[in-house]
């Protein structure tokens, strides 16, 4: 069980630590953003099943739903984004020149 | 025999997780991403979670992997330029990183939490039954609005995504169907020996 959510921390870290150093490259910000979600339903999972109730399982169910659709969303957004600019760069996307 | 599988995989979790977010390509960063995904699923059926960890392959690996690398290859961005600047960024995310670490542990010690002593997972029927015994009546709101949640996010990526060309020739069915004989025909004397 500790171990288990030791390992759920390390991916959680490295979510986030990748989404501070890849600042410049949205599609891997994305990516960390699924590590991070994927460490959360780690860690729903582990606490249900270790608790012995099924609750956990369930939320994680709704989790994965969201990180899927939130997937779906912002990579829409950042296809048109491309569209519109050329390029994938987060550091001009305060410009608001469409 | 538990113990080794579940450290192997650990291993291979972390790896990937670290390849994700340090790897210069993002195509190799979307495959050490569904490397990740598949071994938390390992580790997922290794606690005895079956049915969310099959979740996991479907939806991860079958449908968020996929996408994602749909992305990485139509949109044709030179990615060594936005890798400039990891170096710079390193100190700053390597300090959050260790905050971070810092913040889970002050918080797992100083709540004197002992995960430990939980009952063991009552495996008297499957874990997919058991999912499904609470996913259609006590979540049942929940259930509806997590399928309401992806209706929305497919009409928006769609709505986002979605552009008319302007010359394009499209089928206008209802113009189609509205069409008459008297509109669409017409009557021309032709004289012999010439065209139109």
């Amino acid at each position: 069980m500790n171990h288990f959510l030791a390992v759920s921390a390390v991916l959680f870290t490295a979510g986030v630590v990748g989404i501070f150093v890849n600042r410049k490259n949205i599609i891997v910000i994305l990516m960390a953003i699924e590590l991070i979600l994927l460490s959360v339903n780690l860690n729903l999972v582990a606490f249900s099943v270790f608790s012995g109730t099924i609750a956990g399982q369930v939320f994680a169910m709704l989790v994965l739903t969201v990180a899927a659709a939130e997937a779906a969303v912002g990579l829409a957004i950042l296809v048109v984004y491309f569209r519109n600019r050329g390029d994938i760069s987060v550091e001009n996307v305060d410009l608001m020149k469409g | 025999m538990e113990l080794i599988a579940f450290y192997i995989l650990a291993a291979i979790v972390t790896i990937s997780a670290i390849a994700v977010i340090a790897s210069k390509n993002p195509v190799h960063s979307v495959l050490w991403l569904i490397s990740a995904f598949f071994t938390s699923a390992g580790l997922l059926v290794l606690i005895g979670a079956e049915f969310i960890a099959m979740l996991l392959v479907v939806v991860y690996v079958g449908a968020v992997a996929v996408l994602f690398l749909f992305v990485v290859m139509m949109l044709d961005v030179d990615f060594v330029e936005l890798k400039q600047g990891f170096l710079s960024y390193l100190p700053f995310g390597a300090l959050m990183g260790v905050a971070f670490v810092a913040e889970i542990a002050l918080a797992t010690f100083a709540r004197g939490a002992d995960p430990n002593n939980f009952n063991p997972y009552p495996g008297a029927e499957t874990n997919a039954e058991a999912i499904g015994q609470v996913m259609y009546t006590e979540y049942l709101l929940l259930f509806q609005m997590s399928g309401l949640i992806l209706l929305v996010a497919m009409i928006g990526a769609i709505v986002l995504t979605l552009r008319h060309k302007p010359h394009v020739k499209r089928q206008n069915i209802a113009k189609q169907t509205a069409r008459t004989r008297k509109d669409a025909t017409r009557r021309v004397d032709v004289e012999s020996g010439k065209g139109l």
